[in-house]
C-alpha cells in the first residue's frame, strides 16, 4: 500500500504547489468508498459568469502569423502569460468562435490581443468580447506600435499592469470536483493504451461525473465501428439522435477520404481493426450515459459526460481535415471549458498546452520509465497487477485534484504549451440548450 | 509463465502481456486459466481463447472486433490474416506481420 502511494507515477497528499489543498473530514484520503463522495475543496478563481478556474492567467492572442513574434516576445519570460491564435491573414468562423472561447476560458483573467494590421481576423473585436465578460483586456495593430521592438515594449507594459490586477482583484473561491470541467484525448496509442491507459482514464471520467463534474472527450473518428455502442450510450433521445449524427458523419468522412484512423504503426502493436482501436480509444469516456453532443467552442450546457465533435462539417472545400494532431483536439477540449486535460499515450508523448494543465497518462509501465520526466502518471501498473483499474482511477482523480489546486503538472513544470489551429468548417452549432463560449 | 489479458467474460481472444513462444499462457483479467499456444506470438497481439469458426465475431472488449476470415483454433495468434473489419477493407492488404502498405506504388 505505501509502496503504492510513494510510486513516482503518483502524487501522495499535500505536496500541491502554490494551491491550497484541504481534504475535508476524509483526513489523508479517500479510501474506503466506490462512488465519488467530494469531500475535499481546494481554491479556485472565481469569474463573473460563476465558472471558476484553477490557474490565473494573462491570454494574449495573435490574429495572423505574421503578429505571432510579437505575441510571443511579449509572453516571453512572464510568468502565468499564455500564447493562442490563429495564422491565417483570411479569417475563418470557426477560428474566431474557437479564439472567443479561449479568452472567455474560465483559467483566463485578462487578454491583450495583438494583430499586425492588415488581416481579416479583428483584435479590437477579440478585445471587446473578452472586456463583455467582465475581462480587462485591450488590443493593438503592431503597424501602429511601431514595429517589433516597440510592440513587445508596448505589449508587456499591458500584461504587466493587467497581471497585478487579476492578482489583486480576482476573488478567490472554494472548488470541489463539481465544479471541474476535464477533457480526455488519446494519441501515439498503442495496445496498453485500451487496456490500461484510456480504461483508466475512464475510470476517473465516472467518479467526475458521480461527484457532479462535467466530463468532455472526443476523437469520434476513433470510434467508427462502435454506433451501436455509443448509442446504448445514450442518457436520452434527443442524446442518441446527436450521437448518431455526429457518428453517422465520422463514418462518411472516413469513407469520402477513403482513410481509417489506423496506422501501419497500431497494426505492427497488434492491433488487427479499426473496430478494436475504436473500442480502446472509446473506453476513455467511462461507462456513465452521454448527455449530448457540443461542437467546437461550444460549452457543455450541463455537468456529465459529454462528446465532443471536431469533426468538419460537409462545406464548398468538402470536408476538408478533421484534426490533423493531438494538438488541436487537445485545444477543442480546452475550448469546451476544460480547466484540466488528461492526455493518454501508450508510446509517450513531449507535449504541453497552453491555458489549462495537461496531465500526460500512459498504460505503458516501459514508457513511463523511460520518460518519467514528461509523463505524469503510470496507469501500466494496472496490467502488472499492482493496483486495480479501481485504485488507479481514485490516484488518477487524486493528481487532478492536486494540479487543480496548483501543483505543476509535468509538462507545465516543463514550460511545454503547444498550440495548434487551422481553417475548418463547423455549421453554426445549434445545440438547442446550449450556450454558446 | 508469459500472461494475456482478457478484457472482457464474453471476448474470445486475450492480449499478450509478453512475447509469448509455443506454451502456456497465464490468462489475466476477466478469465482465468491458461490457454496452450503453438505459435510465436508478440506483445499487445491476440491470442484465441477458443476455436471462432470462420465468419464468426472476434470479441473483445465484450463486443465484436471483427469477423474471422478462417477456422480459428484455440491458442491461435488472431491477427490480420485470420481476423477482418467490418468496415476497413485496406487493412487486409498490409503486410501481416510489419502493418506495412503493399498496396502503394512506388514505381
Amino acid at each position: 500500500m505505501n509502496e503504492r502511494r510513494t510510486h513516482p507515477g503518483t502524487v501522495p497528499h499535500g505536496t500541491s504547489g502554490n494551491g491550497h489543498l484541504s481534504w475535508g473530514s476524509q483526513g489523508t484520503g479517500w479510501s474506503g468508498y466506490s462512488t465519488a463522495m467530494p469531500d475535499v475543496t481546494w481554491q479556485g478563481y472565481l469569474r463573473p459568469d460563476g465558472r471558476k478556474g484553477v490557474r490565473n492567467l494573462v491570454l494574449v492572442v495573435y490574429t495572423v502569423e505574421c503578429a505571432r513574434f510579437v505575441a510571443e516576445g511579449i509572453a516571453q519570460g512572464e510568468e502565468d502569460v499564455h500564447v493562442v491564435g490563429f495564422p491565417g491573414c483570411y479569417d475563418n468562423q470557426y477560428a474566431v468562435r474557437l479564439m472567443l472561447a479561449l479568452a472567455r476560458h474560465p483559467n483566463v483573467g485578462a487578454v491583450l490581443a495583438v494583430g499586425l494590421g492588415c488581416e481579416y481576423t479583428r483584435p479590437d473585436r477579440i478585445a471587446a468580447v473578452a472586456s463583455e465578460s467582465g475581462r480587462p483586456s485591450d488590443w493593438f495593430m503592431i503597424q501602429e506600435a511601431g514595429g517589433t521592438r516597440a510592440g513587445i515594449a508596448q505589449g508587456k507594459r499591458t500584461i504587466q499592469s493587467m497581471r497585478e490586477q487579476i492578482q489583486a482583484e480576482t476573488p478567490r473561491v472554494d472548488m470541489e470536483l463539481s465544479d471541474l470541467v476535464v477533457g480526455c484525448e488519446c494519441g501515439g496509442s498503442d495496445g496498453t493504451s485500451g487496456l490500461a491507459g484510456n480504461p483508466v482514464a475512464g475510470g476517473f471520467f465516472d467518479r467526475l461525473v458521480d461527484a457532479g463534474g462535467t466530463a468532455v472527450f472526443e476523437e469520434t473518428v476513433e470510434m467508427i465501428g462502435l454506433r451501436q455502442v455509443m448509442l446504448d450510450r445514450a442518457a436520452n433521445s434527443r442524446a442518441q439522435r446527436q450521437i448518431a449524427a455526429a457518428y453517422d458523419k465520422a463514418e462518411r468522412y472516413c469513407q469520402e477520404v477513403r482513410q481509417y484512423s489506423v496506422s501501419p504503426g497500431n497494426f505492427a502493436g497488434g492491433l488487427t481493426t479499426i473496430e478494436e482501436k475504436s473500442m480502446g480509444a472509446f473506453a476513455k469516456s467511462g461507462t456513465r450515459p452521454i448527455q449530448g453532443v457540443i461542437k467546437v467552442a461550444e460549452q457543455p450546457p450541463r455537468p456529465g459526460l459529454w462528446l465532443l465533435d471536431s469533426v468538419p462539417d460537409a462545406h464548398f472545400m468538402q470536408f476538408g481535415y478533421t484534426n490533423p494532431n493531438d494538438t488541436e483536439g487537445i485545444m477543442d477540449l480546452i475550448a469546451a471549458g476544460a480547466q484540466i486535460v488528461v492526455f493518454v499515450t501508450g508510446r509517450g508523448s513531449v507535449i504541453g498546452s497552453p491555458i489549462a494543465p495537461l496531465i500526460k497518462v500512459t498504460g505503458n509501465s516501459q514508457t513511463f520509465q523511460r520518460m518519467e520526466e514528461d509523463m505524469d502518471f503510470d496507469a501500466g501498473r494496472v496490467l502488472s497487477g499492482a493496483v486495480t483499474l479501481h485504485e488507479a482511477s481514485h490516484e488518477l482523480e487524486e493528481l487532478v485534484v492536486s494540479v487543480a489546486a496548483g501543483q505543476r503538472s509535468k509538462p507545465e513544470a516543463l514550460g511545454h504549451r503547444e498550440y495548434f489551429l487551422m481553417y475548418k468548417h463547423q455549421d453554426t452549432p445549434s445545440l438547442e440548450e446550449g450556450c454558446r463560449a | 509463465m508469459t500472461r494475456c489479458f482478457c478484457v472482457s467474460a464474453q471476448d474470445n481472444v486475450a492480449t499478450l502481456l509478453d512475447d509469448a513462444v509455443p506454451g502456456e499462457i497465464a490468462i489475466l483479467g476477466e478469465r482465468d486459466g491458461i490457454v496452450v499456444s503453438g505459435e510465436r506470438i508478440r506483445l499487445g497481439h491476440k491470442v484465441a481463447l477458443e476455436d471462432i469458426a470462420r465468419g464468426k465475431a472476434v470479441a473483445k472488449f465484450g463486443v465484436p472486433i471483427g469477423r474471422a476470415t478462417a477456422d480459428i483454433p484455440k491458442g491461435a495468434w488472431v491477427h490480420l490474416h485470420n481476423c477482418a473489419s467490418f468496415l476497413d477493407e485496406r487493412s487486409q492488404s498490409l503486410d501481416t506481420q510489419t502493418g506495412a502498405t503493399t498496396d502503394t506504388v512506388y514505381e
